[in-house]
Order: C-alpha cells, then sequence, then structure tokens
C-alpha cells in the first residue's frame, strides 16, 4: 500500500515562506467539508517554516525547519480524540474531522510537536491535513510542495519499505521521537537546525602585515578522541558543524607550517566562533601579546 | 459598390439579432442601449439606421431624420472595406486618422454602439477551463509570476503557480562540467503573489468613490484638513463629473501644464491596465505637466558607472546575456556584492533564480557575500561574509585594486587593447597622486573590514575566473547604487571588472538572476512599450509595438517637466530644479529641469494613481506636507486600497485589482525598460489575464474610469478607439508573434502560452565576449542607439572612445573638477558617515534595502496574509509592526530585548518598529526594509512619529552628488530606543472610515 510521505531538505530551504503562505491562500476563507473548515485569517500558521539563527558576528547563520502535522502512523492526537474525530487514512494521511472534532480541545495537547492549532470562533482542533481534498481530486502534490521554488519540499507516494530504504539512502531522519510516533515527514540535513558548529579564523602574518593563514590543519578533540579535522580556508576560517549542543568541552589545535601550533580548550554551550586565533611565527620564539589578549577576549 | 454597402449594413443586422438572440450577455449588453444609430456614407444620402430601445433591435435602410449617433464613411467602398471582417486595423487607424470616417452623437452613445458592433466578434468566446465541483481555473499575471486563478461562485478559491500540461514546451538545458542542469515544467510565484487573494478581499479595499467631508469645490477647499479629515461616500456620477470639471477649469485658467499626475513605480500587471498604458494614453490626451521618474534602483549605475561603459540604455548597468550558462561552466568564484537575489527575486521573476544558484552549490563553486547584512541568498548559499560599514564599500573596492596592481593580478592584455585611463587610475588607487596609497591597511578603518580578508579576496579574485554579482540583478539594481555613496560604488564595480578582463569567460557580470537561454526573437510587447498608448515619446512604443498594432498616436503638448526627486518641494515651494533621465545618450543626464518652465503655469490639479510614495520616498513627511499646500487646488487619488497617500486626496477613485478586468502581458517583460528580462525566467510565458471575478463593490477598472472621464471631456472615442479591454487585449495578441503559434481562440481558454527554449545554435552570445575579443557586438539587443556609436557602428562601447574609459571623458567634458564625480573614481566619505559629527548623536547606520516579502508598498498592510511572516512584520499588543534588526551588542547597550517596541530616529522624525535581535547585522549597522504601505503618524507635528513602519520617513533627500537627481536614501544616520508608549495601538487592520456630510 502506497502512503503519503513528505521530505524536508534543510540546506535547499531559503525560508521564502511561500509554503506557509500556500496553505494560507489555501484554507483562510475557505471550507472543505469533510476535510477542513476555514483557517483564521491571522494568527494560525498550519504550515510554518521555523527559523534558527547559529553562531555570532561574523560566523554566523541561518537554517530553516518546515514544521507541520507529521501525519504520525501512531498520533497521540487520534488516542486523545473521541468521537473517532481523528482518523489515519489508509494512503497515510490523518484527518481531523471538522465537525465531529468540535469543542475537543484535548486534541490539540495531544499533538507532541504542536502541530494542531485551537481555533477559537468554531471550538475547533485544526491542522495542516497533507491537502487531502487536492489529493483526492488527483493532485499531484499538495500545495507546500506545489510551491517550494528549490525541491526543498518534497511529496513521495511509496510503500513504507521503500521509503525506509530511500530515508537510509539520503540520511533522512525525522524530528525528535519521530521513530516512536511513525511521523511521515522526513529531514535531510536536519542538524543544520537541530546541531551547533564551532569556528575560528587563524591570523598569522606576513612581511610584518597580518595576515589570513590559509591551509592550517584544525583538528577537535575531545579527552583523547579526535572528533574531526579540517583545514582553514583563504580567509583562515574553519568550521566544526553537526556538533551535539551542550555536549561539554573540547579542544581544537591549530598547525600551520612556519607557525608554532596553537591549542585552546572551550566549552562547547551553543553554536560559536572562537574568534581570531592568533598564530606565532616558528622563529619569532615569543608569545604574541596580542594574541593572548584577543583570545581572552573571545573564549 | 453601393450594393455590396447595403448588404454589409444589412448582414450587421442579421448579426446583432442573431447574437441576442444565441448569447445573453450580449442580449443584456443591447439591453443597456437606448440609441439611434445611423451608419451613412458622405460622398451620397445613403446608408441604414439601427434603433435600439428596450432591449430590441429594429433597423431601415435610408437615412434618419435624427440619430443620437452617426458613423459616416467617405464612400462607399471605404465604408465596405472597414466593415467587413475580419478588421485591418491599419486600414481602420488610417481611415480615421485622413478623415475617411468620423463619427457623430455623445461620446457615451457612440461607444455604445461601436461596442454593438464589436461585441459581435466575442459574442462567443469561452474562457478558463472547468475542473470539477464548480471550480473553474483561469489564468492570470502578477508582480510575482504568472498564476492560476480558482473560482468557486464568482469568489477566488485559490492561487497558485502554473505547472505545464503535456503540450506546453520542454525547457532549455546547459550542460557544465560533466553535468545537465534543465529547469522545471512549472512557473514560480514570488511569496507576495501567493498573498493576492488576501489583498483582493482586503478590508482596505476601496468599494466607492468618496469625496473628502469638508472639500467644496465651489467654497471652502480646506486643503490643510488633507490627511485628517474624513471622507463621505459619493456616486461615480458626481465624482466623475467633479474630476472632469476641474480637469476642464484648471486646464482653462492655467492650462494644461497646471495639470499633474504621478505613477507610483509599478503597477498591477498588464499591458493594456498598465500605467504605461491607459494611464498615459488619457493624460496625454488632457494634457500635463510630466514627472520625470529618476532611475530610483539604479542611481549608481545611471549617474556613475555610465561615463566608464555607456549601455546608458540600461541605465549604466552591464549587458546581461548568456551569462548562466557561462558562469555554470566556467566560473570558479562568484562575488555577492550588495546583492540579494533571494529577497528581491530579480524583479517581477518569481524565484525563478533560485533553484539556478542551488545549482551553484551543487558545482561547488564557493560565493563571497559583501554587505553589512548577512542577506537571504547569503545565509543560503554561505560563504565568506565581509560586512563593510555602509557606504565604504567603494574604499574596499580600492583596497582590491591596490592589490591586484602591485601583485600584478590584473589582466595586462585587455586593460592594454580595450581601456583608456588606466595610468590615472593606477596613480590613484597607488597614491602616486594624493600620496595614499589604497592599500588593504587603508581601507580598514574606514570600512572595518580587516585588510587580511581584503588581501585574501582580492588575491583569490585575481587568480580565480571570477564573476561580480553587484546588486540583486547581479548586472545591477537596487543593493549600495541607492546610498549616499552610490555612484561610486557603482564606478567601482565597473572598474574592477574591467580590471579582471570583463567578457572573457567566466569572467562578468551576474548571479545567475539573468541570463537563461531562452528565446530573445519571439515578439511579445512589454509593459515598457506603452500598451495601447500609443505614446511614441515617452514609452517604447515606436520600436515594434506602434507598427504591429496600428493605434491611434498620442502627444503630450506640454513642455513642462518636473524632478520627481523634488516633487514635494516644486509643489510646496513653486519650483525645483533636477537633472533629467534620459537613456538614449550618456550625455542626456547632464540636462538640466528647471520647474516652472517659462510661460507655464505651476500645477494646481494633481492626480495620483496609487499611494506608495510615503513608503518609498526619502524624507517622505515633505509629501504630507506637500498634500496640506493650498498650491494644490485639488487632488484626485485612483487608488486600489485605502493606504499612504490614498488618504490625503480630495476625491478618491477606487480601482479594481487585475484580477477584476481582462488584460494580457507576457511574464517579467518590462520592454524597453530593461530589455529580455525575461532572461531572468527559466520559461517565457505568455499570459491572458482572464477577468477571473467582478469587480468587488463599485470599483472599476483603471481602463474603465479613464474611459468614462473622457467621456465627460469629449475624448472616449478618441482614448479608447471605441474598444474595450478585451478587444484591446486582441489587439496586443495579434500584435505579437503568438497568433502563428496559438489560436486566438485556444489562448483565450487555455490562459498561457510556453515560449519554446531555442536550439542551443541560437542562444543569446555571452556578454561583452564580443569586446573581449576585438569584435563587433553580436548581442540581440538595439542598443547603444547607432548614433550613439562614436567611431563606426556596433564597433566598441557606447564611450567616446569606444572603450572602457577607467578616466571618463564624459564627465571630463562635462564638469572635470567635480569633486563629487572626478572623471577618475575616487573615495570620498559618506555625509552618512559614523565618522561625521552627526554620528555622536545617531551614532547607528540604519540600512534600507529594497523589502525581501513584499513587492515595494504592494503586499504590504491592507490585511494581507504576509502580515503573519514573522520577518515581515511582529505583532506586538494587536498591532503589526515593521521589523527593525539589530546586532545584540548595541540592543544590549540600549536595554533592548527581542520583540520590544523601539523608537528609530534622526532629526527628521521618528518610526516605531519591533526589535529584531540578530547577529546578521554587523554592529553599529541596523536593517529595516523600505517601502511599508502603511504610513500612520502619531500626532501632527514638525517631527512625526509613524507607527505605520514608513523607515523612509527617515532618511535622507539629498541627492548622491550635486549634479544629479539620484536618490540616496539606502542608508543613514540613526538613534534607537525602547519605546514605551501604547497610542500605537492601531487595530491590526482598518478600514475606510466615511463621514457623513
Amino acid at each position: 500500500m502506497k502512503k503519503w510521505n513528505l521530505v524536508f531538505d534543510v540546506a535547499l530551504c531559503t525560508g521564502c515562506q511561500n509554503c506557509v503562505l500556500a496553505a494560507k491562500d489555501e484554507y483562510v476563507g475557505n471550507d472543505f467539508p469533510g476535510y477542513s473548515a476555514g483557517m483564521p485569517r491571522h494568527g494560525h500558521k498550519w504550515v510554518d517554516i521555523r527559523q534558527r539563527e547559529r553562531g555570532r558576528f561574523p560566523a554566523v547563520d541561518i537554517a530553516y525547519l518546515f514544521h507541520a502535522c507529521q501525519h504520525c502512523d501512531d498520533a497521540p492526537c487520534i488516542r486523545a480524540a473521541r468521537n473517532n474525530a481523528v482518523t489515519k487514512r489508509s494512503d497515510g494521511i490523518v484527518i481531523i474531522d471538522p465537525d465531529r472534532a468540535r469543542g475537543q480541545r484535548q486534541i490539540v495537547d495531544a499533538c507532541p510537536y504542536q502541530a494542531v492549532h485551537w481555533n477559537e470562533a468554531l471550538s475547533l482542533p485544526q491542522h495542516w491535513n497533507f491537502d487531502a481534498h487536492l489529493i483526492d481530486a488527483g493532485w499531484p502534490a499538495p500545495r507546500p510542495v506545489q510551491s517550494c521554488p528549490t525541491g526543498a519540499l518534497r511529496a513521495l507516494k511509496v510503500e513504507d519499505g521503500e521509503m525506509r530504504r530511500i530515508a537510509r539512502a539520503e540520511g533522512l531522519e525525522p524530528l525528535d521521537h519521530g521513530a516512536a510516533h511513525g511521523t511521515r515527514v522526513h529531514y535531510r540535513n536536519l542538524a543544520r537546525y537541530t546541531h551547533v558548529f564551532v569556528a575560528g579564523t587563524v591570523v598569522g602574518n606576513e612581511a610584518g602585515l597580518e595576515a589570513c593563514v590559509p591551509r592550517a590543519q584544525v583538528r577537535l578533540t575531545r579527552g583523547a578522541d579526535t572528533i574531526a579535522g579540517t583545514a582553514s580556508d583563504a580567509y583562515g576560517d574553519f568550521r566544526f558543524d553537526g556538533l551535539a549542543p551542550a555536549s561539554g568541552r573540547y579542544r581544537v589545535e591549530v598547525t600551520a607550517d612556519g607557525y608554532r601550533t596553537q591549542a585552546l580548550d572551550f566549552e562547547l554551550a551553543d553554536s560559536r566562533w572562537l574568534g581570531e586565533i592568533r598564530l606565532n611565527r616558528q622563529e619569532s620564539g615569543k608569545v604574541d601579546q596580542r594574541c593572548e589578549k584577543s583570545l581572552l577576549k573571545n573564549i | 459598390m453601393l450594393r455590396r454597402f447595403s448588404i454589409t449594413l444589412t448582414g450587421l443586422y442579421a448579426v446583432i439579432r442573431y447574437c441576442a438572440w444565441r448569447y445573453p450577455a450580449y442580449r443584456a449588453q443591447l439591453a443597456r442601449c437606448n440609441l439611434i444609430a445611423q451608419i451613412r456614407i458622405v460622398d451620397e444620402d445613403s446608408g441604414r439606421w439601427y434603433e435600439i430601445k428596450a432591449g430590441r433591435v429594429r433597423s431601415r435602410a435610408g437615412i434618419h431624420p435624427k440619430p443620437d449617433v452617426t458613423l459616416s464613411y467617405e464612400t462607399a467602398d471605404v465604408a465596405t472595406r472597414l466593415l467587413t471582417p475580419p478588421i485591418d486595423w491599419q486600414e481602420q487607424i488610417n481611415s480615421a486618422k485622413n478623415f475617411r470616417l468620423k463619427v457623430d452623437g455623445p461620446d457615451e452613445l457612440v461607444y455604445q454602439f461601436t461596442q454593438l458592433m464589436f461585441a459581435t466578434r466575442g459574442a462567443g468566446w469561452r474562457f478558463g477551463t472547468e475542473v470539477g465541483d464548480g471550480v473553474r481555473r483561469y489564468t492570470s499575471m502578477t508582480n510575482a509570476g504568472p498564476c492560476f486563478v480558482y473560482v468557486k461562485d464568482g469568489k477566488i478559491l485559490r492561487v497558485t503557480p502554473i505547472d505545464f500540461d503535456q503540450d506546453d514546451a520542454p525547457p532549455w538545458t546547459i550542460e557544465a562540467r560533466g553535468r545537465r542542469f534543465t529547469p522545471p515544467r512549472k512557473t514560480t510565484l514570488a511569496v507576495h503573489g501567493l498573498a493576492w487573494k488576501s489583498m483582493v478581499y482586503s478590508p482596505d479595499r476601496l468599494l466607492y468613490p468618496m469625496r473628502r467631508v469638508d472639500f467644496d469645490p465651489h467654497g471652502e477647499r480646506h486643503p490643510e484638513n488633507r490627511g485628517k479629515s474624513g471622507y463621505v461616500r459619493v456616486s461615480w456620477d458626481e465624482a466623475l463629473d467633479l474630476v472632469a470639471s476641474e480637469i476642464r477649469r484648471v486646464k482653462t485658467d492655467h492650462g494644461p501644464g497646471a495639470i499633474l499626475y504621478n505613477y507610483p513605480s509599478h503597477h498591477s500587471w498588464g499591458n493594456v491596465g498598465y500605467w504605461t498604458s491607459a494611464l498615459l494614453r488619457f493624460f496625454n490626451a488632457v494634457g500635463h505637466t510630466r514627472v520625470n521618474h529618476n532611475p530610483d534602483s539604479w542611481e549608481g549605475w545611471y549617474w556613475g558607472a555610465a561615463h566608464h561603459w555607456g549601455n546608458s540604455m540600461r541605465l549604466g548597468t552591464a549587458e546581461p546575456y548568456g551569462t548562466v550558462g557561462d558562469l555554470l561552466k566556467e566560473a570558479e568564484l562568484v562575488v555577492f556584492w550588495s546583492s540579494d537575489p533571494e529577497s528581491t527575486s530579480g524583479i517581477y521573476a518569481g524565484y525563478e533564480g533560485t533553484l539556478r544558484r542551488t545549482w551553484l552549490k551543487e558545482l561547488g563553486i564557493p560565493a563571497v557575500h559583501i554587505e553589512p547584512y548577512l542577506n537571504a541568498t547569503a545565509a543560503f548559499l554561505g560563504g565568506k561574509w565581509l560586512a563593510p560599514r555602509p557606504g565604504t564599500d567603494t574604499a574596499l573596492a580600492l583596497a582590491i585594486a591596490h592589490v591586484w596592481i602591485t601583485e600584478g593580478l590584473h589582466d595586462k592584455r585587455f586593460i592594454a587593447d580595450r581601456t583608456v585611463g588606466f595610468e590615472a587610475w593606477k596613480r590613484y588607487v597607488t597614491g602616486a597622486d594624493d600620496g595614499i596609497p589604497k592599500t588593504p591597511e587603508w581601507q580598514q578603518s574606514e570600512t572595518g573590514v580587516p585588510a587580511r580578508e581584503v588581501r585574501a579576496l582580492a588575491r583569490e579574485w585575481g587568480s580565480k575566473r571570477t564573476y561580480l554579482a553587484a546588486g540583486g540583478w547581479g548586472n545591477g539594481l537596487g543593493g549600495a547604487c541607492r546610498g549616499p555613496t552610490g555612484v561610486q560604488w557603482a564606478r567601482a564595480m565597473a572598474c574592477l571588472m574591467a580590471m579582471q578582463g570583463l567578457g572573457r569567460p567566466g569572467v562578468n557580470f551576474g548571479n545567475l538572476q539573468w541570463g537563461t537561454p531562452i528565446d530573445t526573437t519571439f515578439y511579445f510587447s512589454g509593459y515598457g512599450e506603452g500598451g495601447f498608448s500609443g505614446d511614441l515619446v515617452a514609452t517604447a512604443s515606436s520600436i515594434s509595438l506602434y507598427q504591429r498594432m496600428p493605434h491611434l498616436p498620442s502627444v503630450n503638448t506640454t513642455l513642462q517637466v518636473l524632478p520627481r526627486t523634488n516633487l514635494p518641494e516644486a509643489i510646496i515651494e513653486g519650483r525645483a530644479e533636477g537633472y533629467q533621465r534620459d537613456s538614449r545618450s550618456i550625455e542626456g543626464q547632464f540636462v538640466p529641469i528647471r520647474y516652472p518652465a517659462p510661460g507655464h503655469s505651476r500645477v494646481r490639479l494633481f492626480y495620483r494613481y496609487g499611494g506608495s510614495n510615503l513608503g518609498t520616498m526619502p524624507e517622505s513627511q515633505r509629501y504630507v506636507k506637500m498634500y496640506q499646500s493650498p498650491n494644490l487646488e485639488v487632488v484626485v487619488n485612483q487608488s486600489i486600497w485605502f493606504e499612504g497617500e490614498a488618504k490625503y486626496a480630495d476625491i478618491i477613485l477606487p480601482a479594481c485589482t487585475s484580477f477584476e478586468r481582462w488584460d494580457v502581458s507576457e511574464w517579467c517583460n518590462s520592454g524597453g525598460f530593461a530589455l529580455h528580462s525575461q532572461m531572468q525566467l527559466n520559461h517565457r510565458v505568455v499570459v491572458m489575464q482572464h477577468k477571473c471575478i467582478e469587480p468587488l463593490g463599485e470599483s472599476k477598472s483603471d481602463y474603465r474610469i479613464f474611459l468614462e472621464l473622457a467621456h465627460r471631456l469629449g475624448l472616449g472615442m478618441y482614448y479608447s478607439e471605441g474598444m474595450t479591454e478585451l478587444d484591446w487585449v486582441q489587439r496586443m495578441f495579434e500584435a505579437s508573434d503568438l497568433p502563428r503559434r496559438m489560436s486566438w481562440k485556444k489562448f483565450l481558454q487555455k490562459g498561457y502560452y510556453v515560449v519554446p527554449a531555442p536550439r542551443e545554435r541560437l542562444r543569446a552570445p555571452v556578454a561583452y565576449r564580443w569586446f573581449n575579443e576585438g569584435r563587433k557586438k553580436d548581442l540581440p539587443e538595439p542598443s547603444p542607439l547607432p548614433s550613439e556609436y562614436k567611431n563606426r557602428y556596433l564597433e566598441g562601447l557606447q564611450t567616446p572612445s569606444g572603450k572602457f574609459e577607467f578616466e571618463c571623458t564624459t564627465l571630463k567634458r562635462y564638469a572635470p573638477d567635480d569633486p563629487e564625480r572626478p572623471p577618475v573614481l575616487q573615495y570620498s566619505r559618506s555625509r552618512e558617515s559614523v565618522e561625521s559629527e552627526r554620528a555622536a548623536r545617531f551614532p547607528l547606520q540604519l540600512i534600507t534595502p529594497h523589502p525581501r516579502f513584499s513587492f515595494h508598498t504592494e503586499s504590504d498592510g491592507k490585511d494581507s496574509f504576509l502580515n503573519d511572516i514573522e520577518d515581515h512584520r511582529v505583532l506586538v499588543n494587536g498591532s503589526y509592526y515593521w521589523v527593525l534588526r539589530l546586532n545584540p551588542v548595541d540592543a544590549a547597550a540600549r536595554g533592548i530585548r527581542e520583540r520590544n517596541l523601539v523608537r528609530v530616529f534622526n532629526e527628521l522624525g521618528a518610526v516605531i518598529c519591533a526589535a529584531h535581535l540578530t547577529h546578521c547585522v554587523r554592529p553599529g549597522v541596523v536593517h529595516g526594509y523600505e517601502s511599508s504601505a502603511r504610513y500612520e503618524p502619531l500626532a501632527d507635528s514638525e517631527r512625526p512619529t509613524d507607527v505605520g513602519g514608513a523607515l523612509n520617513l527617515i532618511t535622507p533627500k539629498k541627492s548622491q552628488i550635486a549634479r544629479a537627481s539620484a536618490m540616496g536614501n539606502s542608508n543613514c544616520l540613526v538613534e534607537v530606543e525602547p519605546w514605551a508608549g501604547h497610542a500605537a495601538a492601531t487595530p491590526a487592520h482598518q478600514t475606510v472610515e466615511t463621514h457623513s456630510a
């Protein structure tokens, strides 16, 4: 039995908000009897794009996350609903019946992803139902997928086994506890949103002038373990990404031709820029005072 | 021949009767008529009359004693030729011009009768597609891209992008580095386009004509109360009679020069309804003082870069052809300099370029971003980010040039063969003249960017084949060119690329936004060609459209011109000076405008189209003062929504949206304004803009409003040629290459046509390749115009030397001693610099780029869906506030936390915004988009406080340089503080207030 799935690639999302607006356009002012009642003009985002900023100036980046009903196979909202108000269709789509769900606020509370919204005026729990009325009318994909300019959002109707194979091949992950709930929205490059980075800038000198140090070897270690290695780019910048937030003490060791190796110990709470790591020329033999100060300031 | 004439007239009678029997819509049209029409020839008493009364038609051969309407043809031969279908428009127009055909009778009745004749052709036309469940799918076009519009029970259900069907043409493929890149078979729609349903059904819609409650045209007019007093609903007849009589009065008493109209930079899409079309035709017929619009998103290129390389017809920006393929195949690095295509979508281009930029990632071509704000494009693509202080970019550019010169990283062959003035440039860069070498270390104190990073960038750039993406288009538009030092910056961008051998493989301007390999030879007119305006001077109509669509020409007889940058001063002070935008030549920009013109009246009547200026023009409080000036005797505003300047009018005429009228257009085709701007798209798409729903309330199409005004001035038949909008749509269709590909009936029904991509050998060549290789220009653009080639046609650039000029001859001739714009580019510190004296009081630099989610003022405010995007507006205490972005360091120093309301201010006033704390702005810089649709001043005072979000209230009006009319307001000094006011709570949406008189 083929079922619907969504795949969202964090790396391909520009944050344009088209999927958010497509859902608003579809549901505000429109009732689809048997599927959904109208969305309030403002305040509700059945489809949402969340934004996360990591790091600090000048080492900062932005990631976006598609957020909506996960169409769980084992959906807490179904169990919480009375009168069969929430059902699971054979094609994987979860539907909150706009008539039977009236007054059932516990359906909102049951959702572990805060993806069910309470419509005060109608006294109704509402969610994004995969545009089921359009799917049933033969649309090849729901509107958020249709309006996505980069293919960051894809809709796949495949057997569950096939979906598992695709997930393995593409490195897709569910949101937290997704495996337990059987979520049908799968995320690619999710670490860009959920994990943290550590970055730094390697600075040396050249003919008496401050200079970027390219191709410096940078090693990230924790205790006795080497976590990763990388090299600085043309601007002396390096970055380790995909680290668990609040994952404790790390050490960065920077080695570059003609410079003395330097090591930095730090605590990783959130994404961070270690600042300018000023290397001392091997022949100089003395520690650059400015470098010490800037490290103190930055760490 | 008389016999054929007689048969033709009898045939017309039969056709009218048949259509009335067969088609209910035609029957209804007939029922609205009450007239006797005579068709006759002049050289004999021969003809036939038609009496139309109570929905019935009666006709007899002969001459009626008292017809209401008479159509007279010179001879039976002429009449037969003109009345026999299919209509030959050339023949019709020539006959009218040569007075072989004339009409008598009241304008409106003549129009009604000609419409009964024309409508017989279209009585059976069908349009749109039935998709089941009582839903019909139409097509339309917006500033955001083409769309399907689903309608049920006369109401818009949804608006979506267009997915192509199997009959539509396949797209192009570019092969680069062993990969094949092909765009998907669909159109993209920018987010503001997905908000259209909420804008059509906005509570701010103007649904009936209104008159300001204390405006009495026969007594006290109370101009000082504009923007303060309320409105009373009036009938269309009352409103139009009033406007027409004011036009007549002002023209009689003062001459047509006393009439001023002004339009927004952008309008709802469509070749017939666009301001270049209906509005120009009407106001040319009336006569008016023209507003010369400065090139507001291209300032630095037009007033600066053009002197180095010409391209005046592209407002000084770079040639855009073929760059997508060249970049993907050849480039090793892309430098985005004040370039954020993900926010500006180019212009009109949906998100077509976005997908192509994912290919950059796929190919691993690195990007560098130079901008004080980590913009949406930088955030998406990643790469090195350099954040110079606003207005200092030129110092950074000079340091790059310095590294290239000292390390020999410039293209010496190109410089020797294709440029002049390099030695002078080199002397300035190296400091041989002024003793200041423009080194990376020198720029550091100006820009705040570490010298080492600039040196590293210069080496990367100088040793790799590099594309420079300057501005949102990649070849210009927006960004730093709109700042106080925009002229310097754009000049610097041109000079840097000339040093790198512009046009060699992989070295050009672009960011994959322009330059797709689409068909550039298929003809469909763009809005810059003026639609049916017939304006051969102020539009590009004369190039192609005028020949292809014979129609009556129109001429504004008044020579008086007014510079837009000084529009409020012109009204308030009665005089203004400026420089004109005239892109035909490089030197056109040197010609001054002086208002008033000798012997011409100052402006008395202002007819304003839309209401965007309070959000888009610098120091916008000037506009409020202008509206409240007694020098304006009457102000008319024709607008869709009650917002911005509409609230400052005496008479408000409600226009409908493009979803409520007929039109036709091609996606992203702006015609002469930016030729081949469809090269931003993956597919050229021509769209039938169906009238999807009836106009809301009593609103009418712009075409219709002007028609009804024209009737009152006796100009109805001249303005309309007896046509409806749909008739013009058909004539526009026939004037294009489309009839060879798709029938009118098919187009009308299906609603769009995808122009096939050309075979690879027919693709446009790469920009500047011809110049680099010393060949004749081979690009499919007609500019520079022939006389602009100084040596031989098609050889070399538009400059006097035909070469790239580091030392600009045109500036040397005009004002060699101008310190603001010397012949060789020099860096001079911005007056909005943190080093200036004012920075002690206003220590932060506010940057106000083009907005990311709305399109100018379109889609903002209006209770639009966009209000729910928290990166656009934030709901605080029941009101949606404009977002101001601050670095957390600056916020902490001021006690400002996330979502706090803040007052951003300087000498000019204050705007209340909601704070967003982000490391995407460098410390010392705050960021808020320009173009708020809402302007809601708190109190009436000299220095207003606006809670609507119109940041241009506090941006400076001063021209970038004295000898130009160049807006330079995209960055300025401000201070920000927490704001505790409550009176702000304007409702989340507002409705039109009416007061009974």
